[in-house]
């Protein structure tokens, strides 16, 4: 580590150095480490008026972790079993947003990685720069595909498929949707990368002993590609659990996602020590989550930085 | 063992765009025989390998095998197998699972695929090396498990790119023995790629040697050394040393050529040029650095050559005199060594002797490049 520094200090000189590592460390100590730390110190106090913080109150407790298992103290059930249920709801959708990226996204990925010339950068293009709109307009424009009145009903009545509009919203279609398409670039890139540094000979080499498509993919592309395919997964996982605005304005009207209820408790109730539990629970699910499926699937932590 | 299965390419063209990477090839194989293709980099040999193995459609003609037409008829369904230039041995499966991948592929069970396993690395010379990974073995041991995997997919014909070339002198040698011994062992045909003419010659049964596209001549190994069809063949196959000329006089299989450093000379025209070469056309004589001898001082006439020698080498089995040749290149002559001395002729001129058997000639052509 000391050696690291002062290779680094030698390679910048020291002026230049000191801002670096001065920039960096507020970066991930100052925005990132003790914001989220305060958080998590907000999750385990009770919620009180300003004046009583730090008074005689203002004590440890598990109160707000409890509120999301049981529901309020004295209700009348025994769990908390709306928030719970949105809870593992979320989970689910985002798991099944994932597997639907993935499922979508390799085919385009073992293209754009195996293919050669100047197409694939115009289609790289195409891929990217739809993302320099906004995520908000973005979902906006697919209501706009989506609604009772919007473009897919419309074309879909008129060629005589449905005869009554389907309502796309109330079915979380459009949620799905959306948040499958926001985050088709970070499937897409991970998988990509890996993809294209596998040798091609490989490919023929498998073929030349008389595979099938399907086992070239199996036995020789995808194990390849796992440590892309794994970086991907995390990545929509992590963001669709964790998205706000697709939810906000592509789901039904009966479907919330925990980030909305996360985001009710802050603003809404302007309960900040709930909130935080919440996303202190939603944060730390996500990730044994993730670390379950990485240890089920044989992934290193070291794979997922490729 | 059976007789092996033949493949044939009759007019095989092909392009890539507009550039022709194989000009209309005729080549005849035999079932079970050693085949190689020999030619500098980029010649279109591995292009002809791919249009074998049915990775590449000929842009016009035919590849058959076992008299068989193969077109339209995919690399996966071929009865070839081929070992890749750098060898393509799957990074991520075991060396035992690489050998028997053709198995898995037709459903062998693990243990019989285990079993086939042990035998093919018993016969590759790497027993018990089955359960590591492609990585941890050396660039020979992966070299062999890269015949074993062909191998074991049991194919008529077996195609090998340049499999050697990653290897260090030594090991080259000692595989090409090993492979012309396993070719023999299995009886398959092997159809072999290289730029090594050392490989070539000592492992083929017949040589292609190929220019740019174009197939110069086939033949065993002795009529591509000392009967080249080609001013390509002549130089680019072994050591030669090459005079430039006219022919001046045409006498059966000889002629006479008037050469533009050394007078008039005469040779043996080579048997594909045999009544080919008119009076008045441009030719190259060719001299093998070992049929040059040190004539009597004073000897003169149509089998002798004056040469300004430059520098001598020693060179443990032969002793090896340059002296100025023709357009930059050097005339050397080769003396064997048989504990004789040897004089020092540097910056003397002296007079070179060759019999007309060991000096061929060719029409003028391209020389093969350094
Ligand atoms: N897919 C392709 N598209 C365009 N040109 C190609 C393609 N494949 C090969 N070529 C060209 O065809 C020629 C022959 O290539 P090939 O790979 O057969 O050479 P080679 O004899 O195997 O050479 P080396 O000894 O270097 O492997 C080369 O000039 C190469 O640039
Ligand atoms: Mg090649």
């Amino acid at each position: 580590m000391t050696g690291f520094l002062k290779e680094f200090f030698n390679r910048n000189g020291i002026g230049v150095g000191a801002i670096m590592l001065g920039l960096v460390l507020f970066w991930t100590i100052g925005l990132i480490v003790l914001p989220q730390l305060s958080m998590l110190d907000f999750s385990f106090r009770p919620n009180l008026p300003p004046p009583e913080i730090g008074g005689p109150k203002d004590v440890y407790t598990l109160e707000n972790y409890k509120y999301l298992v049981f529901g309020p103290e004295g209700g009348g059930q025994d769990y908390n079993a709306v928030d719970l249920r949105v809870f593992y709801r979320t989970l689910i959708a985002a798991a099944l947003v994932t597997i639907f990226n993935l499922i979508l996204c390799y085919p385009i990925s073992y293209y754009l990685g195996q293919s050669e010339g100047n197409h694939i950068r115009i289609f790289a293009l195409m891929l990217i720069i739809p993302y320099w709109i906004n995520e908000i307009l973005r979902a906006f424009a697919l209501r706009i595909i989506f609604g009772e009145t919007g473009v897919l009903n419309t074309v879909l009545i008129g060629s005589g498929v449905f005869d009554q509009p389907f309502d796309f919203i109330r079915n979380d279609i459009a949620l799905y949707a959306g948040l499958g398409y926001a985050y088709i670039l970070l499937m897409i890139f991970p998988m990509y990368n890996v993809i294209e540094s596998l040798d091609r000979n490989q490919i023929e080499a498998a073929r030349d002993l008389g595979a099938p498509w399907w086992r070239i993919h199996w036995r020789v592309v995808i194990p390849y590609a796992k440590p892309g395919i794994s970086s991907g997964c995390t990545m929509v996982f992590m963001l669709s659990a964790g998205a706000l605005a697709a939810p906000q304005i592509l789901g039904g009207p009966s479907s919330l996602w925990f980030t909305q209820l996360i985001y009710q408790q802050f603003n809404d109730n302007n309960d900040w020590p709930q909130g935080a539990a919440y996303a202190v629970v939603l944060l730390v699910t996500c990730i044994a989550l993730v670390l379950a499926v990485m240890r089920l699937f044989k992934v290193n932590m070291g794979d997922i930085g490729k | 063992m059976s007789a092996g299965v033949g493949v044939d390419l009759e007019n095989l063209w092909i392009r890539f765009g507009d550039f022709v990477a194989v000009r209309d090839a005729n080549v005849h194989i035999k079932g079970g025989d050693f085949f190689s293709f020999l030619g500098p980099s980029g010649c279109g040999k591995t292009t002809i390998l791919r249009a074998v193995s049915g990775f590449l459609d000929p842009s016009e003609g035919k590849v058959l095998i076992g008299g068989n037409n193969m077109i339209g008829i995919g690399p996966n369904k071929r009865p070839t197998a081929l070992i890749f230039q750098n060898l393509a041995l799957f990074p991520l499966m075991k060396v035992w699972e690489n050998i028997t991948f053709s198995m898995e592929i037709r459903g062998a069970s693990s243990a019989e695929r285990r079993k086939r396993a042990d035998e093919l690395l018993d016969m590759i010379a790497l027993p018990d090396q089955g359960d590591k990974f492609p990585s941890e073995l050396s660039g020979g041991q992966r070299q062999r498990v890269a015949i074993a995997r062909a191998l074991c997919a049991e194919p008529d014909v077996l195609l090998l790119d340049e499999p050697l070339s990653a290897l260090d002198l030594k090991l080259r040698q000692h595989m090409r023995t090993e492979l012309r011994e396993i070719q023999k062992r299995v009886g398959i045909t092997f159809i072999y790629i290289t730029h090594d003419q050392g490989e070539a010659l000592t492992m083929s049964d017949d040589i292609a040697v190929m220019r740019a596209g174009v197939i110069d001549q086939i033949g065993d190994g002795k009529a591509i050394y000392n009967d080249p069809a080609t001013a390509f063949a002549a130089s680019f196959v072994g050591e030669n040393n090459v005079f430039r000329g006219k022919i001046k006089q045409v006498n059966g299989g000889e002629a006479l050529i008037s050469t533009n450093r050394s007078g008039d000379l005469v040779a043996r025209i080579s048997s594909a040029n045999q009544g080919k070469l008119n009076v008045g056309d441009d030719a190259m004589m060719f001299i093998r650095p070992e049929a040059l001898a040190i004539a009597p001082d004073g000897a003169s006439g149509d089998h002798f050559v004056t040469a300004n020698v430059t520098h001598e080498e020693f060179e443990g089995n032969s002793y090896n005199i340059f002296s100025e040749g023709e357009g930059g290149k050097e005339i050397k002559v080769s003396i064997p060594n048989l504990g004789q001395s040897f004089e020092n002729h540097t910056g003397q001129s002296i007079t070179l002797e060759y019999e007309t058997k060991n000096a061929v000639v060719v029409p003028a052509g391209e020389l093969a490049a350094e």
